[in-house]
């Protein structure tokens, strides 16, 4: 067969081989299959520890035993654990905490109306929990203040009022 | 070749070609063992608990840095609400990441907030939402280049140096569950918190509810309380019918839940 066939063919193998040099420097020795299979899995193995290594803000409660974390330090705030706001636990209202008091020395508490219009929003759900927390109606009531100004967030009680 | 002779070769080559090959094969027991791995994450949430505060949302943008004003959301809340005369409205109003602050629903820009009349209202609950983590995910086997994976605990990870943002796999998941990172300029998705519950603590979503919606478990420790609830009691889960075998369990759907 003349030349002018053969040509092409190669110019064809060097460009494969090319791609496939470049393949094996490009992608990383790692890159495999876990479990699931080459369909699922195949991803760069050392993935796995940059997500592990994500930084944490916020520290665990370990099923609400933050007050008990907390109040070791913040024995000021007396708080009612054994119902109503004794739920919620600290750092969702008073900011991600992990190496507090070192970084951040302060926490920036969200004393907004909005945080506590999150729950506090009259909503007519009858067959929803909500209907077991009171609620108000945010452009009807004392629009003006931050709930905080008349209510205690750590004694939400009206009688304590 | 004598009868007898033929007679016993074949029954000799039947018997060996009903051996199956999977038969012939040595096992190592490390391979066994990989196959059921000690761990495998999965999620239950109970939407009875559910009162749409949106503190997870909330919790979840922070730890993870997702921009607040962006559009997008790793995990969200839906309020359904059933009306007397048979309406269904449902919305998700900045991913509820305010939570629902209005008694009126977001029906979207073209037909705005939708005014329901308290007496109206037949039934009403919240849905808490986020990546399924699903046995089968459509989303990593439509990645051309190997960047989103499940891991062997059973968690669906996108490899963030990897990824080219075609967006195949945001199109793939049929849950909505990922969006495209408007800073990382990537695919992304619910991770389970895996920088959190590989090391013992809950993922921020379930360290944020009050009233223990949210709960995580490892499904093959069958002494873990959440993992005895996801197998004696019934638990849902969203999609069945798309097969890919979602491993958040959900307690309490309606038919209009997807």
């Amino acid at each position: 067969m003349k030349n002018h066939v053969w040509r092409p063919l190669f110019v064809v193998i060097a460009v494969v081989v090319g791609i496939l040099a470049f393949r094996a420097f490009y992608v990383p020795d790692d890159f495999g299959s876990g479990e699931y299979g080459f369909m699922y899995s195949f991803h760069r193995k050392s993935n796995e520890g940059e997500w592990k290594n994500w930084p944490l803000k916020y520290r665990d409660t370990g099923k609400q035993k933050m007050h008990e974390y907390c109040g070791e330090c913040h024995e000021e705030v007396e708080l009612r654990t054994e119902d109503l706001h004794g739920i919620i636990p600290c750092e969702n209202c008073h900011g991600p905490a992990l190496e507090h008091p070192e970084n951040p020395e302060k926490l920036s508490i969200d004393r907004s109306r909005g945080l506590c219009l999150r729950c506090h929003t009259l909503l007519p759900y009858t067959t929803s929990e909500r209907k077991r927390i009171p609620g108000i109606m945010p452009d009807e009531h004392n629009v003006e203040y931050n709930c905080v100004e008349c209510h205690n967030p750590h004694n939400p009680r009206l009688e304590d009022m | 070749m004598k009868r007898r002779d033929f007679l016993k070769g074949s029954i000799l080559a039947i018997a060996g070609a009903s051996v199956p090959l999977s038969a012939l094969e040595f096992v190592d027991p490390n391979e066994v063992l990989a196959a059921n791995p000690d761990i495998h994450w999965a999620f239950l949430i109970n939407t009875y608990k559910c009162v749409g505060c949106g503190f997870c949302v909330k919790a979840c943008k922070t730890e993870n840095d997702i921009p607040f004003n962006a559009n997008v959301s790793r995990t969200w809340v839906e309020r359904y609400v059933y009306t007397k005369d048979d309406r269904r409205y449902v919305d998700s109003p900045k991913a509820a990441q305010y939570g629902f602050t209005d008694p009126r629903v977001d029906l979207g820009e073209h037909f705005g907030m939708k005014e329901i009349d308290p007496d109206n209202v037949g039934k009403a609950f919240f849905v808490p939402k986020l990546c399924n983590h699903c046995e089968d995910p459509p989303c990593t086997q439509v990645c051309p280049v190997g960047a989103t994976y499940k891991t062997d605990d059973g968690v669906v990870l996108v490899d963030r140096t990897w990824c080219i943002g075609c967006g195949y796999c945001i199109m793939a998941c049929p849950f909505g569950a990922r969006y495209f990172h408007p800073i990382a300029k990537v695919a992304d998705k619910c991770t389970f918190c895996y920088h959190r519950i590989t090391k013992g603590l809950e993922t921020a979503c379930v360290n944020a509810c009050p009233f223990g919606a949210r709960k995580m478990c490892n499904i093959r420790d069958i002494n873990d309380p959440v993992t005895k609830i996801i197998l004696n009691e019934r638990v849902g889960v969203l999609k069945d019918e798309f097969g890919t075998k979602p491993q958040a369990f959900y307690i309490g759907l309606a038919s209009e839940v997807r």
